[in-house]
């Protein structure tokens, strides 16, 4: 009898919920289109890897061994080089933000490889430090390689002891970034759901005084708490299911875990990220401060320090430490080794133990928020 | 069992406190309440599972259809399908909503929200019916139905109801009512028992004529030391004097005028009560005035000759297919008190923001002292003052940063403005550091009143000013309109409680937007026609139906034509 | 009184209200004022991309001086620490699998002599490429060291070979390539941003909501007048999240700044109006708070990942890139960046000011005309 009870109210609860969420526009604006876009915008406008980057390079020595070491440049798809007269003329385009970088033959430089004491300059743009470092890479390779050719040819190769760095990258062999960017995205639709749309969920009711008729009936505050959760799980599931289709066919990243797995690893965050919505809405009871805090407490800190693009291993003990109390951070690994590493049991074990942990956390503490009082 | 309750008081009487103590919302601080045999503090829930409650500010979900709200309200309460089919046939029939099933509660007019909110919390027969302030800015046809509808039901199913009111007219119809104040109870009893404390101090005076009712009126209750309260009604002037005063005093004050008693009513009882408490207390508020001097008593006859400051020519306006005002003519002269009366939804909002150039007319001519304020260069504004439907000045600013806000967006600026700001904090005895959105109910309005009168403007334009207030600040709210009208302000006001219309010169009812009756008090009821002139409510009552019957007839006489064409 | 002053001093009256609405609630004071200096100071901390003391373990084959030699030059560096030494290739994959190192090096057990021998000894580098460029610049790093450790192998045989080429690197307004330099300038732009636009959404949303508005715009204050009053505070608190986050970076982070704090404000303030525009229009069209804050929401997420925070606007598809022109945050990014870091005079970054002042001048009036002309 009472759990009939209780199976009938939630119903009627949800459906309530349900109702109110697809009545307003801007919700199925949120949660459906915005994911959509991200999809997109991630997918394709966020990129780490570095494509035609225009590079200058200045000729002070011109001989014909020089053009053919430099015109290993040409043969990069990462660079783009601009031939410029003179330096000055360079060091303008760089400063205007023109070209990434500079590559200087200097007038010298013939006289000085005979000796083998050549020295080739090469200036970066550090403001986008990633980008120099890219550019440092491919501008010595490119280089390196010509040399290389030029030394088989000419027979000179002189193969000296050395040490060869044999590179294997598991899991990305193509260091592709959007490989670590696409698992990464799920995460953050997964926050945005809880973070703009349930964090406002309490806060309007008690703001418009519904609550209060609400409380003057035989519901209990976790029905509430589970009603408020279930519609927008579902907007969530579809923004997954979106996810995974995009993952797999637009950016054809593989998934090398098993499907399930990503799926409940998903479903798990996300009624982390729904909850925590929830308890801000129920604890700040007003629009403004919810939304506010949502956006401070749970969307910037899962962009900015979860491991989606900055690797938190690189971090400070103590952010790495605020970085492994976000649910997102687990939820990052999780995915990211669901996708491109496997079923590696022990860690999905740990990690999803420390989001079921969250969950139960978070019902209790948001459950408080609606015990039945005002004032 | 099946009784009616009242709990009647002025703001912050402590009545809503009351009711959330006794829904387990709220917990006492000392003492204990047992509710229906549970102790509230010990099992809140076994006592919400049993009662209903409506809240002021009933809780309806604005974006759910009028059936969602009750599915809602009916399965959180278990009710079993087929109760429902029935129950909610009945509920839907008396609460006149069956039309409305498929429209979300947020498109209802403020009476029909009400009467679905009352619906709501009764899905199924509660134990115990608890209701705050149910009638709060509900029309006197929407207020009439809800107590209809209550009152069946506590014949037909033996309800226990308490309710929270501001209206005495509705509190006589309980079996006992509670007369609160500042949290404490002054008073208990049937109103019988209540109406007779106040048997041998109630009397009525007829003005001479040309002298207008509610100048005597704000004589006498400006006359504190010897009467309690006094209203315009119906012409004449109804008052209660205090128990040491004599008669002859009295005629004495009003220039010889001959006083008559009449019967007492629970009304009279409740002022005389608010008053011995407060004078008690030590804490009694003088109305706010506008000059020291006291009510002249001369007639200022030159109003309704001179040129109208208002004037509107078949006004309408549309949104999309609904037509909510429907071309409508009247205007306004000077120093006028103007009253624009109608139901919930009956346009008067509507017109009201077309006045004040927040809203564009979709076709008709519209002045406003000799300009359309939509267009208008902005100085024009400057000559307008205007109170909104429910308070809205900055809720979380104090009252001294409101004012000089509203000062500086009028254009007064360093000595003017300080002075201004003091004087009206004066007048209507704020305290200036007080945060705006905590003062109760009447100070609110009060606040509302100064920041739209800092300027000094020409015309106030009042929007439901007095909705949610009680008697005793209504009466003095009345005093500063009747002042500020005999200093040549002219004055634009809607309200729900009839009785204050004849406070007005002139007044206007408006229902589904069209103009039903325009004229002074007196004209109005003598219109309404002989069964309804006995006041101004049920005057009120009597144009709206005998229309509304009108066109319904008229509707079916056309089906009738459409049908007979159609064979 | 002269018209102009009545007309200012109804501006400021407006002004002092909002200021006195927005900042008298100690809550949303909080809410203005903390969360952006904590995000400063922890994604300054956070949002890095330079290894530092990134873990690796080793697994050693050959047992050998030379490979001891080579990894305490390694060990020696700030970006690595060792966490583990192998015994059998077998441990490879729990080590990377289960994330506890970024990296494995293995020597195979001839790395000695082939060394000796003068030829190619191979040392191989398994990287975790779940995060590709975390990996990426491991390998390149890990690749230097063993550069600079060849040549020191070689010094005593100095040959003169023309195939012996030294790039000397230098890099401008970054000399050590440290991607906080890059980020936290950015985040001038960025955080103070996410606040001032939600705060400007939902000036006009919350009088609508609260029905104040009505009031407001029955005073003979113009629509302009009062969009001035309003965009005002937003602006001016916009403007002080910025200097927060400046002065954070500047002597908590101690990044140079090498341009004119006046060109830098300058760019501010167009920046910040360009946004508190946006806000603004958001507000006027919104008919609730809530409303006002979806919108604001969704428009937030394109503009931060199309504005170059994260990653660089070249790298994006031609069409994104054309598509960033109307996100003032692209170029309030870029600007403070070449102000702070290069130094860039106002005639370098004239460019600009050109998308935001467009943008502010078409979504300010926008707003002003919205206010009385919403249908209601």
């Amino acid at each position: 009898m009472m759990v009939s009870q209780f199976i009938s109210r939630l119903k009627a609860l949800i459906r309530k919920e349900t109702r109110q969420m697809l009545r307003d526009k801007s919700n199925v604006g949120v949660g459906l289109a915005l994911p959509l876009v991200l999809i997109l915008l991630f997918g394709y406008g966020l990129s780490f890897d570095v494509k035609n980057s225009p590079i200058a390079v200045v000729l002070q020595d011109n001989s014909s061994a020089i053009r053919e070491v430099v015109s290993g440049l040409e043969g990069s798809q990462y660079l783009a080089p601009v031939w410029v007269g003179s330096m000055s003329e360079a060091e303008d385009l760089l400063r205007a933000g023109e070209v990434s970088g500079i590559v200087r033959i200097p007038v010298d430089f013939s006289v000085q490889q005979g000796k083998g004491n050549a020295k080739i300059q090469l200036i970066v743009n550090g403001v986008d430090s990633g980008t120099a470092s890219a550019i440092e890479a491919y501008v010595s390779g490119a280089i390196n390689l010509a040399l290389q050719k030029r030394a088989d040819r000419l027979g000179t190769a002189t193969s000296g002891a050395g040490v060869t760095l044999v590179q294997r990258t598991w899991f990305n062999e193509a260091s592709n970034s959007t490989w670590f960017i696409v698992p990464g995205l799920i995460v953050l639709i997964m926050t945005l759901i809880g973070a703009f749309l349930t964090s406002l969920l309490i806060a309007r009711e008690w703001e418009r005084g519904t609550l209060e008729s609400l409380f003057v009936t035989p519901v209990r505050p976790l029905e509430l708490v589970i009603s408020k959760l279930a519609p927008y799980m579902a907007v969530g599931i579809i923004d997954l299911v979106f996810c995974l289709l995009a993952a797999k066919f637009l950016f054809e990243v593989p998934m090398r875990g098993s499907l399930l797995l990503i799926c409940f690893a998903s479903i798990l965050y996300l009624m982390v990220s729904l909850l925590i919505g929830l308890l801000i809405s129920g604890r700040t009871k007003n629009q403004f401060l919810a939304s506010q805090m949502a956006l401070i407490l749970s969307f910037m800190p899962a962009l900015m320090l979860s491991g989606f693009v900055f690797d938190i291993r690189n971090v400070p003990v103590v952010i790495q430490v605020i970085s492994n109390i976000l649910p997102a951070t687990h939820f990052m690994t999780l995915i990211k080794t669901l996708f491109l590493a496997g079923n590696e049991w022990s860690m999905i074990l740990k990690e999803c133990a420390i989001l079921l942990f969250y969950i139960v956390l978070l019902i209790v503490a948001t459950r408080k928020t609606l015990v039945k009082k005002l004032g | 069992m099946g009784e009616l309750t009242a709990l009647v008081g002025p703001d912050g009487a402590g009545k809503t406190t009351f009711m959330r103590v006794l829904c387990g919302l709220l917990k006492p601080d000392s003492g204990s309440v047992t509710v229906l045999g549970c102790d509230v503090s010990k099992e809140p829930q076994e006592i919400q599972n049993r009662i209903s409650y409506m809240p002021q500010r009933f809780g309806l979900y604005e974006d759910l259809t009028v059936r969602e709200n009750l599915d809602l309200y009916a399965d959180l309460h278990g009710v079993s399908k087929d109760e429902r089919a029935a129950r909610f046939e009945r509920l839907l029939k008396i609460t006149d909503l069956a039309r409305f099933t498929s429209r979300p509660a947020g498109n209802l007019s403020g009476g029909m929200k009400q009467k679905l909110g009352l619906a709501c919390t009764l899905v199924r027969s509660p134990e115990l019916l608890l209701l705050d302030e149910p009638s709060v800015g509900v029309d006197p046809l929407s207020r009439r139905d809800l107590w209809q509808i209550l009152q069946q039901l506590v014949e037909e199913e033996k309800l226990t109801v308490l309710v929270s009111t501001a209206y005495m007219d509705e509190a006589e119809r309980c079996g006992k009512v509670f007369v609160l104040n500042q949290g404490k109870l002054l008073e208990q009893g049937s109103p019988a028992s209540l109406t007779k404390l106040a048997k041998g101090l109630t009397y009525t005076v007829n003005p001479k004529p040309g002298i207008k009712a509610r100048d005597i009126q704000a004589r006498l209750i400006d006359a504190k030391d010897i009467i309690i309260d006094a209203v315009p009604r119906g012409g004449a002037v109804s008052f209660i004097k205090q128990k040491h005063a004599e008669v002859p005093q009295i005629e004495k004050l009003l220039n010889g005028d001959h006083v008559e008693p009449r019967e007492e009513e629970l009304e009279d009882a409740f002022m005389m009560l608010l008053r011995e408490h407060e004078d008690a207390e030590g804490n009694a508020e003088s109305a706010p005035t506008v000059s020291s001097s006291t009510a002249a008593l001369s007639s200022s006859d030159q109003t309704a000759a001179s040129k109208p400051v208002i004037r509107v020519q078949n006004l309408v306006r549309k949104f999309g297919d609904f037509t909510a005002v429907d071309s409508t003519s009247f205007g306004v002269g000077r120093g006028e008190i103007f009253g624009l009366l109608g139901p919930n939804g009956a346009g008067k909002t509507t017109t009201f923001r077309m006045l004040c150039g927040l809203l564009p007319a979709s076709s008709g001519h519209l002045e406003v002292a000799g300009l359309n304020l939509r267009d208008a260069r902005t100085e024009a504004r400057g000559r307008i003052g205007y109170v909104a439907q429910k308070f809205s000045l900055y809720g979380n600013l104090s009252v001294k940063e409101n004012l000089e806000f509203f000062a500086g967006a009028y254009g007064l600026f360093g000595k003017k403005l300080k002075t201004r700001v003091a004087e009206v904090v004066e007048q209507f005895q704020l305290d200036p550091r007080a945060q705006s959105g905590e003062l109760p109910g009447g100070y609110k309005q009060r606040l509302a009143m100064a920041a739209g009168l800092l300027h000094e403007p020409e015309i106030l334009f009042l929007d439901e000013p007095t909705s949610g207030i009680d008697p005793l600040a209504r009466r003095m709210f009345w005093r500063t309109i009747t002042e500020l009208a005999q200093g040549g302000v002219t004055i634009i006001i809607t309200t729900h409680f009839m009785e204050e219309a004849e406070y007005c010169d002139r007044i206007a009812i408006q229902d589904a937007g069209k103009l039903l009756a325009l004229g002074t008090p007196k004209e109005v009821r003598e219109l309404a026609g002989e069964t309804y002139a006995r006041d101004m409510n049920s005057a009120f009552i009597g144009i709206v139906e005998q229309n509304r019957a009108a066109l319904k007839s008229e509707a079916e006489a056309k089906s009738k034509q459409n049908d007979g064409a159609a064979a | 009184m002269s018209a102009i002053s009545s007309y200012i001093f109804r501006i400021i009256f407006l002004i002092r209200k909002e200021t006195l609405t927005i900042l008298k609630d100690p809550k949303s004071r909080a809410v203005l004022i903390a969360p952006v200096i904590m995000q400063a100071l922890l994604f300054g901390y956070g949002a890095t991309y330079d290894l530092n003391h990134a873990r690796f373990a080793v697994l050693d084959l050959s047992r050998s001086d030379a490979s001891t030699q080579l990894l305490s030059h390694i060990e020696g560096s700030v970006f690595f620490e060792r966490a583990a030494t192998l015994s059998s290739a077998a441990q490879i994959p729990e080590m990377i699998n289960s994330g506890k190192v970024l990296f494995v090096l293995s020597f195979a057990q001839d790395f000695e002599q082939r060394l000796n021998a003068g030829e190619q000894a191979p040392v191989q580098i398994i990287l975790d490429g779940r995060n590709s460029s975390t990996a990426g610049a491991a390998a390149g790093i890990v690749g230097a060291i063993i550069a600079s450790f060849n040549q020191s192998l070689n010094s005593d045989v100095l040959l003169s070979n023309e195939s012996n080429l030294v790039i000397e690197r230098r890099a401008w307004y970054n000399p050590n390539l440290q991607s906080r330099w890059q980020i936290m300038p950015a985040l001038i732009a960025a955080l103070s941003m996410l606040q001032t636009l939600l705060l400007s959404a939902l000036s006009v949303a919350r009088e609508r909501e609260q029905g104040t508005f009505d009031q407001l715009l029955v005073t003979p204050m113009t629509p302009m007048q009062i969009l001035i009053g309003k965009s005002l505070p937003s602006i001016f608190i916009g403007l002080l999240q910025s200097t927060f986050i400046l002065l954070i970076i500047r002597f908590w982070f101690e990044v140079p700044m090498n341009g004119s704090p006046l060109v830098m404000y300058l760019g501010l303030i167009s920046f910040t109006i360009a946004a508190v525009g946006v806000g603004m229009s958001i507000s006027a069209v919104s008919l609730n708070m809530q409303q006002a804050m979806l919108f604001t929401f969704l428009l937030i997420m394109p503009l931060m990942l199309l504005s170059g925070l994260l990653t660089p606007v070249s790298n994006m598809p031609e069409f994104l890139q054309v598509a960033t022109y109307m996100n003032p945050l692209r170029f309030g990014i870029d600007l403070v960046r070449r102000v702070y870091l290069e130094g860039a005079g106002l005639q370098q970054v004239a460019f600009d000011f050109v998308p935001m002042l467009v943008l502010a001048t078409l979504t300010l009036p926008l707003a002003a005309w919205l206010f009385r002309h919403r249908l209601s």
